[in-house]
């Protein structure tokens, strides 16, 4: 009893102490925070990379892809079909992007994956993640009449307008094509009073001059003078399906592609976002055939919508179109029997099922050797990235429970100054007949409520500030005048953080510990003090 | 106040040492005298029941001391040189008695009290409290001692600053009894320290800290502390040092009262004469042993 007393009067009547509930406070304040945002980071990462892969992926080892996806998918059904929610087919191919911007031809290199936007859906959040509301509902590749998100529906309130964005799709498209007839105009008002020709206008074959003027005019800054942009000119497949004369682009549009949004965003510190494309604008993609040796195949497309799934990677690389049409382009088709060939056939599990199981079911069935076929789940495809993560986060875990070690050190020579403060009380104590494991029981509880109200005060805290990290961030950015949480860096707006209980009664428990632990010599000092000379002590 | 079997165990390592019993009352124990070989053991060989080892209450061995010392010994350290303190003391206090024990300073009174209430212990000699050698008493039971049988009271009062005078004289009782049971008797407790405080005229002094009082009030504190558990024994270290002479008086008065009406029996150390005439008896330390007596 009177352990619990004195140590509760210790606690309210010695301030020196105080330092050690601060220190202990912000050790746990501090885990609690960086745990949160890493598990904020980590697991939006993972959503987005879930929601991008889908659960299992099969996929051919070759890059022409194994043939006929439905008879694939029926296999699969027979192998696993009670664990399935859906499936769609996949072509994935490397690929190299071509836009105009301004005066220039923009090259990016990607990964052009054409999909079936009837079933996509069925298996990852593609849809989730493109700007076009309808195309949300239901995702396709046909160019909308503007409509696009101006502010990013992802993002909160907070995110600023994009701008562009107003004019995005079929009055965009007029617009340009409008600019881009009018250039043409004054380039061919212009060409009959030069006094002398360029030679390579001279060079030019009536056909090529003729078949190159519409693919002229993908420009999206409109500035650009046609025929010496287009990289394509001479080429049998880039002429396109609907090229000639009878194109009108202010009317039609190409194949629409889905663009990652970092192709062709880039964002100021200000979090303003500017496009060097827009929906509505044309694209070039260029690929190599699935022929033995390959040749370059490309065809012009145009932008309908712009994916943003905030996975840097992700969007920096992906561009989406008709599963069809990349078949095409690619050759990946028998020409006899017409049946297609797919690169990998992504599966949905339903919820509840161990998608190891499914893919170790699937690999065993169709390849056990892995010869052909390579079945993965998703968080195999970015094991890396996952485990780099975890290790990030086990590391910073360590060196921040040093705080915590360090808060042990100060209530470790604290406590001794209190021990050789009290020393005489410890006498009175013992003359009172209080035993050594009582006097040191004082100590060691006194200790575990230092360690308790440090870590609930710290606790509160760091539950607050992962509450209010955002409006923190802002201040401080205010404060200091650089942004904390730079926006033009993130994909995120907003810093995510995650609380995950278990983890904060971790570094809980481990504060107490650690608070108890650096109390046990002082009281260990106190227990032996010899009554007589403790009580001598004045 | 009762006293749970769990503490009785503590007694089962008490020697049995018995001091002479043929000796009169207030004669010096004969020097020559040994406890027999082999008591120590006995006792656990033989296994007595719990009841048998609890000293008498409120009743001395017959025709011996309720406690006593035997050929004394202890020195301290002081850097390099051993400093002798008492050289071969011997001295016994009946049930009842009111003893002060006079000498100048350092002539070893203090240390003579605190090997009474085993908080030290003799480098040669034997104490007996109750016909029980109380001198090598393993720790759990010195403190079982301490926390039942004597009461102390010191110089410098020894409160506990952070506490309340209540519950600076609950303390022992805190000590002696687990938080569910201290508890449980919370009530009959706080009454006792409440009337005892009132005996000592502090009735009206419970809620404050030891920094607002005097020194007189403080004092009467320590004696309602020392107090509280009843006690067999006080053993009073100058307890009117620090006091001036008319507050010294009425502590010494309140001790008197104790000593006459409880049957208590006070050892109390101190250099003042005055004070010491006041006591039963008086004996006079210098060189570590008994010098003079004074029976009365």
């Amino acid at each position: 009893m009177y352990k619990l007393l004195l140590c509760w009067r210790y606690l309210r009547t010695r301030y020196i102490a105080l330092a050690s509930i601060v220190s202990v406070m912000l050790g746990v304040a501090v885990m609690i925070i960086v745990n949160s945002v890493m598990q904020g980071f980590t697991s939006e990462m993972q959503n987005r990379i879930h929601g991008i892969i889908s659960d299992v992926v099969f996929e051919a080892k070759s890059l022409d892809g194994f043939p006929n996806a439905e008879w694939h998918e029926e296999r699969i059904r027979q192998v696993v079909g009670d664990q399935i929610a859906g499936m769609t087919p996949i072509v994935s191919v490397p690929a190299m992007l071509y836009y105009q911007w301004r005066n220039t031809t923009m090259a990016c290199q990607v990964q052009l994956v054409g999909i079936d936007e009837k079933t996509q859906s069925q298996v990852s959040d593609f849809s989730r993640y493109l700007q076009h509301a309808a195309n949300r509902q239901a995702a396709s590749f046909k160019l909308r009449d503007g409509g696009y998100d101006v502010r990013d529906h992802q993002a909160g309130p907070e995110a600023p307008e994009r701008v562009q964005m107003q004019d995005a799709g079929w009055p965009h498209r007029r617009k340009m094509a409008e600019l881009n007839a009018w250039q043409a105009r004054m380039d061919a008002a212009r060409r009959p009073a030069a006094s002398s020709p360029a030679p390579p206008a001279v060079a030019r074959s009536p056909l090529s001059q003729k078949s190159s003027a519409p693919a002229g005019k993908l420009g999206a800054g409109g500035s650009a003078p046609a025929p010496q942009v287009d990289p394509f000119a001479g080429h049998p497949v880039a002429a396109g399906s609907k090229a000639g004369s009878d194109f009108d682009p202010a009317k039609e549009q190409y194949t629409g592609v889905v663009l990652g949004i970092a192709m062709v965003s880039c964002r100021s510190s200000d979090g303003q976002e500017w496009f060097r494309a827009l929906p509505g604008d044309d694209v070039t993609l260029a690929t190599a055939t699935v022929a033995q040796p390959p040749k370059l195949t490309s065809d012009k497309f145009t932008i309908v919508d712009l994916y943003e799934s905030k996975m840097s990677e992700y969007d920096a690389n992906f561009v989406f179109m008709p599963i069809g049409k990349l078949q095409e382009l690619r050759c990946m088709y028998n020409p006899t029997t017409g049946v297609r060939n797919v690169n990998a056939i992504a599966i949905k599990v339903k919820p509840g099922v161990n998608i190891d199981e499914v893919r170790d079911k699937l690999q065993k069935a169709f390849d056990p050797d892995g010869y052909f076929y390579s079945v993965s789940t998703w968080r195999d495809k970015q094991g890396p990235l996952l485990a780099a993560v975890r290790m990030e986060t086990a590391i910073l875990n360590i060196l921040l429970f040093l705080i915590i070690a360090v808060a042990g050190f100060g209530i470790l020579a604290i406590f001794y100054m209190i021990v050789v403060e009290k020393t005489r009380d410890i006498g009175i104590l013992k003359s009172l007949g209080a035993s050594r494991s009582g006097v040191m029981g004082i100590f060691l509880s006194y200790g575990l409520s230092l360690g308790l109200v440090g870590s609930g005060v710290g606790l509160a805290a760091g539950l607050l500030f992962v509450r209010y990290i955002n409006q923190i961030a802002k201040l401080l950015g205010w404060i200091t005048g650089r942004p904390v949480f730079d926006p033009k860096i993130y994909y995120f707006y907003k810093i995510p953080a995650v609380v995950v209980p278990t983890t904060v009664a971790w570094i809980v428990a481990g504060a107490l510990c650690i608070a108890v632990a650096a109390s046990i010599l002082p009281a260990r000092r106190a227990a032996k003090l010899h009554p007589v000379e403790a009580l001598r002590y004045e | 106040m009762n006293k749970s079997p769990r503490y009785n165990n503590a007694n089962m390592f008490w020697s049995t040492g018995v001091p002479p019993a043929t000796e009169k009352a207030g004669e010096t124990p004969a020097l020559h005298w040994k406890p027999r070989e082999g008591d120590r053991s006995m006792v656990s060989a033989n296994a007595r029941s719990a009841r048998e080892l609890i000293p008498p209450k409120n009743g001395s061995v017959p025709g011996g001391y309720q406690i006593s010392t035997v050929d004394l010994y202890k020195s301290y350290r002081k850097g390099a040189v051993e400093v002798p303190v008492l050289c071969g003391l011997t001295l016994g206090v009946r049930q009842g008695e009111f003893l002060a024990v006079v000498g100048q300073s350092g002539s070893g009174k203090s240390t003579l009290l605190h090997l009474l209430g085993t908080l030290d212990a003799p480098d040669r000699g034997q104490i007996h409290y109750d016909g029980r050698r109380i001198d090598k008493l393993p720790a759990a039971a010195r403190d079982h001692l301490r926390n039942r049988q004597f009461g102390m009271i010191f110089q410098f009062y020894h409160l506990l600053p952070e506490l309340t005078t209540l519950e600076n004289v609950l303390a022992p009782l805190m000590i002696s009894h687990g938080v569910l049971s201290y508890l449980r008797h919370r009530g009959e407790h706080r009454a006792r320290a409440e009337a005892l405080l009132a005996t000592v005229g502090l009735g009206h002094r419970l809620k404050h800290r030891p920094r607002e009082l005097s020194g007189g009030e403080m004092q009467r504190a320590a004696i309602a502390r020392a107090l509280i558990a009843q006690p067999d024994l006080l053993l009073a270290d100058e307890p009117t040092g620090n006091l001036d002479q008319h507050t010294g008086q009425e502590i010494i008065k309140i001790l008197r009262t104790l000593n006459r009406q409880q049957n208590l029996t006070i050892v109390m150390v101190t250099h003042d004469r005055a004070i010491a005439d006041q006591a039963d008896r008086m004996v006079r330390l210098a060189n570590g042993r008994i010098e003079a007596r004074d029976e009365r």
